[in-house]
């Protein structure tokens, strides 16, 4: 990915098993969120493909150039580093416009309100407040969503995302701004959802102490390039890792 | 040939006088963000100061040079009064604001004072008295170019230039670019931002009246919807240049004066305005950042 | 001592607006006859007026200001309270069969007149809902809906003059033909930015208008169309006595179906995903929804209304011409919306009342009509943007009941 002349992102070749925790780390400015911003559509990238195998579909498909719209109905969830809640609208809301993308009622639907969309639209409020539950905001469930404690926004994006029936999720930093008892409950909260949603995982964050815990493996990025990779054991000893973060002179 | 040379030169006449005016739209646009949709307002208003002291001192018999001197003066300062408190009544308290709102007050602001001159005033075309006098040495030029267009683009070229200095190389004009680069930032360093944004009104207000005077000279008649017309076409002219810019501001005007003058010479003078909206569509839609503009991608 | 700062402050603000005022409103010129005339009375006005003035704007402003967090809470009480109010079964009963009952004899207790305006005013509130559905619930401002209006009044217009269709033929054909209209506007340009969509759809309405005006041969240029024939009732000619009756409870039922539609639409998936649009683009393509899509639904929704309203116009005017359609037509309705409350069904019939009748009934006014719109749009904006009945989004509230 360039902009303009500049390099921002040069070969970084990432991939996600079924199932994975994988974890992308780098100091500010690596690279990281643009990544993201690559794989989930709002930016084009330059050069370079992102491929998806479903599980029951045999081949391999290229889906570099979708809109992010299209990106996410493939089955591709992310959420932001800086929070994009629906502010005006309650928590439940927020969850049920997660399911828009796996529901089809158009406007004579709206309009005439047969027994197929009314159907539909009970089981939207239905499967919202289920995932709200299971992420521990049921609690909130007809608060707006600008009224939340910083946590609870976090885990509220992180519920919306789910609603989308992905894959794979994208958590861009989760843990920002978070107290250490919070950090520790999304910890449990992210190996909850892979194992009990069947969902793989992808995330960047600073929190290391997060990292470690729950990565499988760590990939890490400076200057918009791949310098190592490996599990936490190994990426915790690798030298070209304590380089980019404690600079020259660290060891 | 000479008709080419006739549409050249009346496309840059009518290309200052829409740079002129886009100057105020594109200053206001990129330290607030906000498209100060009464700005062709008070261009109509400093017109008609204009009209009024002209009327006044003419009565006295003074001299046409010194009249025309004088009403311009006055429109200025009364084009930069409105257009102060225009933003003290209509823009300042939305300044936090959602745009649309912002917006939408504008759009009364503008339908309000166009009804304010209609009252106070009249609905009719006014005559505007040409006082502008003929320049002996352009007589042989005189079937293409008037000493009136003369004035035109001299002044035109004079303002910019001006503006430009303003705006480089004094302590204001840094401060207009700051705040126009991050208004929050800008008061934590010590900026009076409210001081900057109501310069900056006044400083659009000066150039539109100065735009309003040339052109009701130039055309000869004013009423109170001129400057709706002219205010959306001086925003073409600012867009297509690239909103924000000066230089894409003036760019713009003569590339829209142009188009237009060649446009109602060589195919039809029916459709005239529509070629500007039909102008304007076209380049929101292929390159809505204008000609020199830069294209503004949002963080996510 | 405060109190004398006050008066000071407001005695300043006098003298600048008589400064301010003092060559538009005291001097009146005749160029023609080169006579001057002035009128001090005006300036004594201006004086007082803003003197006074200036107190109401800097208590609201200052109000305002104080208690932007205080105001918040109270207006949520005040909602609830008006909600309960909505709510309540036994007033909704009640009020819509007091509504019902007034509408349907209204045009035998009031003058010919009379309903002819309400009719007015109705297709007002037909606009105003469909432009509801544009500027309240997605958030796009469109400055050129008056376009789509003039392209359904044109369509019954020159299908009647043509090919001598009826009105009841022609309704549907207006309100497919404003859709499309929609659809063709709406797609290159609804990838632009709010302010940017809003002088282009004001572009292209002018343009719009511009051609009715100038192409001869097709839209009869500014003499326009007239003799457009009213709606027949089951194919037989009314007189205009019974036209006028008649197309009266047309608008009611018509107004009837659109809030209906509206109502739907705005509690569905379609118009959740609108105003999750006007919350926060990014967010919403993250979740999967199509920007451009969602936001043309919107846009040939409203135009739809506007192509309905456009043959409704014609037939009751039996006259079109291109004077009908300017811009601000464009922003009386926007007006509507606006003062009635953005994204509140009932905020826009009030607001089409409000604008629509006053105006009739207040001769004296009729004359600053325009001028107050200005104002109204200013203040609205400025101490009250949610208009005078805030738009009550129904909220998805989880009873869980369902479990």
């Amino acid at each position: 990915m360039s902009f303009g002349g500049l390099k921002a992102l040069d070969g970084i070749d990432l991939y996600v098993e079924r199932g994975e925790i994988v974890a992308l780390i780098g100091p500010n400015g690596a690279g990281k969120t643009t990544f993201f911003n690559c794989i989930s559509g709002i930016y084009a990238p330059t050069e370079g493909d992102i491929f998806i195998m479903k599980p029951q579909a045999g081949t391999a498909k290229r889906i570099n150039g979708l809109k992010p719209n299209q990106v996410t109905s493939k089955g591709l969830a992310r959420t932001f580093q800086n929070i994009r809640l629906f502010q005006n609208m309650t928590v439940l809301e927020n969850v049920m416009m997660g399911r828009h993308v796996r529901t089809n009622a158009g406007i004579a639907g709206a309009i005439f309100r047969n027994r197929k969309t009314r159907d539909e639209e009970k089981q939207i409020v239905e499967r919202s407040y289920g995932i709200i539950k299971k992420i521990g905001l049921a609690y909130y469930v007809n608060e707006c969503a600008k009224n939340l404690p910083y946590g609870a926004q976090r885990r509220l994006e992180i519920a919306r995302a789910i609603a989308t029936e992905p894959f794979l999720l994208l958590l861009d930093e989760p843990a920002a701004g978070m107290n250490p008892q919070e950090t520790k409950e999304l910890d449990m909260l992210i190996q909850r959802i892979r194992d009990e949603e069947n969902i793989s995982i992808l995330l960047i964050e600073h929190d290391m102490k997060l990292v470690m815990s729950i990565s499988e493996r760590i990939y890490v990025v400076d200057y918009g390039k791949k310098i190592a990779e490996g599990t936490p054991e190994e990426i915790k000893i690798n030298p070209e890792v304590i380089k980019a973060y404690l600079g020259e002179d660290a060891y | 040939m000479d008709y080419f040379l006739e549409l050249f030169l009346g496309g840059l006449t009518r290309g200052s006088i829409y740079a002129l005016i886009a100057l105020g739209y594109t200053m206001v646009y990129g330290i607030i963000q906000l498209i100060n949709f009464a700005h062709g307002e008070i261009y109509m208003i400093g017109a008609f100061t204009a009209l009024i002291v002209i009327s006044v001192l003419m009565s006295t018999g003074m001299n046409p040079v010194a009249v025309i001197l004088i009403a311009g003066f006055v429109a200025v300062i009364y084009s930069c009064a409105y257009g102060f408190t225009l933003e003290k009544i209509a823009y300042k308290p939305l300044r936090n604001a959602p745009r649309l709102s912002a917006l939408i007050s504008a759009i009364g602001m503008s339908l309000f004072l166009q009804n304010y001159v209609l009252l106070a005033q009249t609905c009719d075309f006014l005559p505007f008295p040409n006082l502008i006098p003929d320049f002996e040495c352009i007589e042989p030029f005189a079937h293409i170019i008037g000493s009136t267009d003369v004035v035109i683009l001299v002044t035109t070229a004079v303002v910019m230039i001006i503006l430009t200095i303003l705006i480089r190389y004094t302590k204001i004009g840094k401060a207009m670019r700051a705040t126009s680069q991050d208004r929050v930032m800008a008061s934590l360093m010590g900026i009076d931002v409210n001081t900057v944004i109501s310069f900056t009104f006044i400083l659009g207000s000066a150039t539109a009246a100065i735009g309003g005077v040339l052109i009701a000279s130039h055309i000869g008649m004013i009423n109170f919807y001129i400057g709706f017309i002219a205010g959306i076409k001086a925003f073409v002219a600012a867009v297509l240049g690239g909103i924000g810019s000066l230089p894409g501001a003036v760019l713009g005007g003569f590339v829209l004066g142009w188009t237009e003058s060649f446009a109602t010479g060589y195919i039809s003078s029916d459709y005239e305005d529509v070629f500007a909206f039909l102008f304007l569509v076209l380049i929101l839609i292929f390159k809505p950042s204008g000609i020199l503009g830069r294209s503004e991608q949002s963080k996510v | 001592m405060r109190k004398f700062a006050e008066i000071r402050k407001s005695l300043y603000v006098a003298l600048w607006f008589i400064f301010l005022t003092f060559p538009i409103m005291v001097i009146r010129i005749n160029p023609l006859e080169k006579t001057v005339e002035w009128r001090w009375m005006n300036m004594a006005l201006v004086g007082i007026g803003t003197f006074f003035l200036s107190f109401l704007w800097r208590y609201l402003i200052s109000k305002k200001e104080e208690g932007s967090k205080r105001a918040e809470e109270k207006q949520n009480e005040k909602i609830s309270k008006l909600r309960r109010l909505i709510e309540n079964r036994k007033i909704i009963a009640g009020s819509v069969v007091a509504g019902a009952l007034l509408a349907a004899v209204f045009p035998f207790v009031v003058s010919l007149y009379q309903t002819n305006i309400m009719t007015t005013a109705l297709i007002y509130v037909m606009l105003g809902l469909g432009l509801n559905i544009v500027v309240g619930l997605a958030g796009l401002l469109d400055l050129g809906y008056v376009a789509f209006y003039a392209v359904g009044a044109y369509a019954y217009a020159l299908l009647n003059y043509h090919f001598g269709l009826n009105f009841w033929m022609v309704l549907p054909v207006g309100a497919a033909l404003g859709a499309l209209f929609g659809i063709l506007l709406g797609f290159p340009v609804l990838r632009l930015r709010g302010d940017y969509l809003a002088i282009v759809t004001l572009g292209f309405g002018e343009i719009i208008r511009l051609i009715l005006e100038n192409w001869n041969e097709f839209s009869f240029g500014p003499s326009g169309i007239s003799n457009i024939s009213r709606p027949p009732l089951f194919g037989i000619e009314l007189s205009v006595q019974n036209a006028t009756v008649y197309m009266y409870y047309i608008m009611i039922f018509l107004c009837l179906v659109t809030i209906f539609i509206v109502k739907r639409l705005q509690d569905s998936r379609i118009g959740r995903a609108w105003v999750a649009l006007r919350e926060d683009e990014v967010a919403c393509q993250a979740m999967g929804i199509d920007r451009t899509k969602t936001k043309l639904t919107a846009f040939a929704l409203g135009a739809t209304w506007a192509g309905m309203g456009g043959v409704v116009f014609a037939a009751k005017t039996t006259f079109v011409n291109p004077a009908s359609f300017t811009i601000w037509e464009s922003i009386i309705i926007l007006c509507i919306v606006v003062l009635g409350g953005m994204g509140s069904v009932i905020g826009v019939i009030t607001g089409a009342f409000i604008i629509i009748l006053l105006p009739e009934y207040l001769r004296v006014f009729s004359e600053f009509r325009m001028l107050m719109f200005g104002i109204i749009l200013v203040v609205m904006m400025v101490f009250r943007p949610g208009g005078i009945i805030s738009g009550v989004r129904r909220t998805y509230k989880f009873e869980g009941k369902n479990f």
